[in-house]
């Protein structure tokens, strides 16, 4: 967490790691869902959140994860 | 349209479950337990002395400082409330995140940061003892930790019922897997695994959240169009309050009448911006402690403006969509969707209820993986809550109450090994309140309420004690003391009916009754018109029934006899016309095999002979859910005020009370020394030189900004 310390892995790494695994989920179900499009689909199903959003959060992770990556 | 012709319509709602989770979602919710039990695990070995584990080493820098500053303040209940709040208040509800928070937060960034930092105090508690003595600590320390485990078990009793509303998920699985989850990782971890896990939600919460204001305005057909919808919405959603300005933030303030919330501009910003918001933002331990912990004095007041930034931000995921709920949720014939109080009887039975407005939005936008993300921001929003208190508990029992009080002497080991029990126990005692509140669930939304009328007095103690050096123990004491029990007493006075409180009058078939519904449709709109109840049992509360048609020797319980009994639609008290609710929360359709449920008002209902009738007449003195308009107008200077403006009012007037007493008890006790105030009284202490600080990291530019920039928010929203 301090940048100080030698040892600690920053907890920007953390939330950088989590971001891209949750990214990636994410992104997979959402270019799952553009495939094989869902029998009821919500409001706004069209315009695919779950796909830039996704994309956007496996972007935003991977930033801090290179970023703050052990051993830097 | 009338409210009633839409009641029976939602009683076709769906099924009660809320959500329903795919298992990518269970993936996600899954993961992140996982990622805060290791990180508990890691951080282990980095918690080794007191320090370490009560105050993170005071190592933190002002990012993370600022990030879990705010981030313990933004639980799961505080986004719900808030989009609740928006949804009841319109935009006034945004008010919480502008002058309700930002001046306060900037003024305990410039100008009591450097006290509580320089006199090195672990707590707010810490402070006063060395500021007023041990008296004024002593009833800071134990009513503090009492609150925090009680706050604790209450956002967890909270996460449960919602858990169990959203996603019918068991009640006691939920309590005891994120407890079991949070003792884990703040007994090996302190402080440190809290903030940790408090950032780490911050992020969550963004990006399980945002997407849902960004597809509602997208949805409502822009911003401008949005506003246009409420005003149009909120005639049918709130009739009473139908003609207010639900898209103002001053401009709809000049009188009682014209705002939802029954407040004037006085109240808002004395009340809120003034006693609450300092209240909350400067003297509440959970928030200050997340501060006073960073590196130094530079890092902890950036840290805290770092916090006003995110603060204002907030509303953008919370006030946008509880504006949205009333624009973008409608009934399945495109008509408004009406959600009510939780006080409301036919809050969960026919209609969703205001703290509902978020997950519904989540419901409509959120695909597989993104609903699981945002409920496990909402998961972690309650367990990083419920942490942060856990930890602040096991500080103020340890170093407040305990070593005071209990075993002065002991190592720093002794006291480690006492912060990783307390915060075990601190669990416990959480866990044990969230299972007293199963039978006392009341009991919970008064909860707030009660803290802010510990924390508004401890304001005012804490700041004249900081600014004004003729404040003595005795003041302080006193102070603290008067205001808090004045502050009880205008709760009382508030909720008190010399007259008796009557709940409004209403008849519950009970489950499994057969009913015959008579209807007439308009359009695709189909209203009940009569009600006849064939067989089964009904209760009525405050419906007049003839004692002819009662049984003589049990008039409050009897069987309808040879002939029918028609109950009347409206009855009379005090001159006022009151109509007649009538609940079936599971009923059988005459003739069918159907079962309906629904909630009507001003209804005719027939009891055919053979019905069982229960019947209660309740009149209360004290009623806590409700308000007295008669007294309110004493506190609030006005009978329309809703319940926010009494809490807001009743905070300024418990301030005033606790600076009054303080400076006349002051005036005629003796004060201490200036040699024995040195470091905790503006004027007797020195700032520490940190060196020489570059233009970007100085505090007081940076809050000359955040202000520009709120003023700049308050003048477009206006």
């Amino acid at each position: 967490m301090q940048h100080d310390s030698e040892r600690q892995i920053p907890i920007w790494f953390f939330i950088g790691a989590l971001l891209v695994l949750y990214g990636v989920i994410i992104l997979g179900t959402g270019v799952y869902q553009v495939v094989q499009p869902p029998e009821k689909p919500l409001a706004l199903a069209h315009l695919h959140a779950g796909v830039w959003w996704g994309a956007l959060m496996v972007a935003v992770g991977s930033t801090y994860v290179w970023r703050f990556r052990p051993g830097r | 349209m009338s409210t009633m012709n839409l009641w029976p319509m939602l009683a076709a709602a769906g099924p009660r479950q809320l959500l329903t989770l795919g298992a990518v979602d269970f993936l996600i919710i899954v993961i992140y337990f996982a990622v805060v039990l290791g990180i508990g695990f890691y951080l282990k070995k980095f918690a080794s002395t007191g320090e370490d584990f009560f105050l993170a080493g005071r190592k933190m820098t002002a990012w993370i400082a600022g990030l879990s500053f705010i981030s313990a303040n933004l639980s799961s209940l505080e986004t719900m409330g808030w989009s609740a709040m928006a949804y009841q208040y319109g935009m006034l509800g945004a008010h919480a995140y502008l002058i309700g928070a930002i001046p306060a937060i900037l003024f305990l960034a410039v100008v009591m940061m450097p006290f509580y930092y320089i006199c090195k105090t672990h707590s707010v508690p810490g402070y006063l003892k060395l500021r007023y003595g041990e008296g004024a600590r002593s009833v800071a320390g134990i009513s503090f930790s009492f609150m925090t485990v009680m706050v604790s078990g209450a956002s967890m009793f909270a996460m449960a019922k919602i858990l169990n509303l959203l996603l019918g998920w068991n009640m006691n699985v939920s309590i005891w897997i994120a407890s079991i989850t949070v003792a884990i990782y703040v007994t090996l971890g302190g402080l440190l695994s809290a903030v940790f896990n408090e950032v780490l939600q911050y992020f969550l919460i963004w990006a399980g959240s945002l997407l849902i204001p960004i597809l509602g305005i997208i949805h409502a057909g822009g911003w401008s169009k949005m506003l246009a919808t409420i005003q149009e919405n909120v005639r049918v959603i709130h009739p009473t309050v139908g003609n207010a300005d639900f898209t103002s933030l001053w401009r709809n303030l000049g009188s009682f009448d014209t705002n939802p919330m029954g407040i004037d501009w006085f109240g808002m910003v004395f009340g809120l911006g003034l006693a609450v918001s300092f209240g909350y933002w400067c003297t509440d331990f959970l928030q200050v402690q997340r501060v006073i912990v960073a590196k130094d004095l530079r890092s902890a007041q950036n840290g805290t403006l770092i916090g006003a930034v995110l603060k204002m931000l907030v509303p953008l995921i919370v006030t946008i969509p509880g504006l949205l709920g009333l624009a973008v949720l409608l009934n399945p014939d495109g008509t408004p969707m009406v959600l009510v109080p939780e006080s409301d009887p036919r809050a969960g039975i026919t209609h969703r209820t205001f703290n509902d407005v978020l997950p519904l939005l989540m419901g409509q936008y959120l695909g597989p993986g993104l609903l699981g993300l945002g409920v496990t921001a909402m998961i972690a929003g309650f367990m990083s809550g419920m942490a942060g208190n856990v930890s602040a508990f096991a500080t103020v029992w340890t170093y407040d109450v305990y070593r005071p009080l209990l075993n002065r002497n002991a190592s720093d080991r002794h006291y480690l090994a006492m912060g990783r029990w307390s915060s075990m126990i601190g669990v416990l005692i959480s866990i044990a309140t969230a299972y007293a509140l199963f039978f006392f669930s009341n009991i919970l939304e008064f909860l707030q309420v009660l803290v802010f009328f510990f924390i508004v007095p401890l304001f005012g103690t804490v700041i004249l004690g900081m600014l004004w050096k003729r404040a003595t123990p005795a003041g302080g004491f006193w102070g603290f003391l008067t205001a808090i029990v004045v502050s009880i007493g205008m709760w009382i006075f508030v909720h008190t009916f010399p007259d008796g409180y009557r709940p409004g009058p209403k008849i519950t078939l009970s489950a499994g009754a057969t009913v015959a519904l008579e209807k007439t449709a308009q359009g695709k709109v189909e209203t009940i018109t009569r009600i006849v109840v064939e067989k089964g049992a009904v209760e009525l509360l405050n419906v007049p029934v003839a004692a002819a048609d009662r049984a003589a020797d049990r008039p409050s319980e009897w069987t309808v006899g040879a002939a029918d009994l028609t109950l009347p639609a409206t009855t009379t008290s005090k001159g006022q016309e009151l109509t007649v609710q009538v609940l079936a929360s599971e009923v059988m359709l005459s003739g069918t095999s159907q079962t309906d449920r629904f909630g009507v008002e001003k209804v005719a209902v027939v009891l055919r002979p053979g019905v069982s009738v229960k019947a209660q007449e309740v009149s209360r003195r004290f009623a806590p859910a409700a308000f007295n308009p008669d007294h309110t107008r004493y506190i609030a200077r006005s009978e329309k005020a809703k319940p926010m403006a009494v809490n807001m009012y009743s905070a300024w007037w418990s301030l005033v009370v606790c600076l009054a007493v303080t400076v006349l008890v002051s005036l005629v006790t003796r004060p201490k020394p200036d040699a024995e105030l040195k470091n905790l009284v503006m004027g007797l202490t020195v700032l520490p030189d940190e060196g020489p600080c570059p233009w970007h990291q100085n505090p007081k530019l940076w809050a000359v900004a955040v202000t520009v920039v709120l003023v700049v928010v308050n003048i477009v929203f206006w």
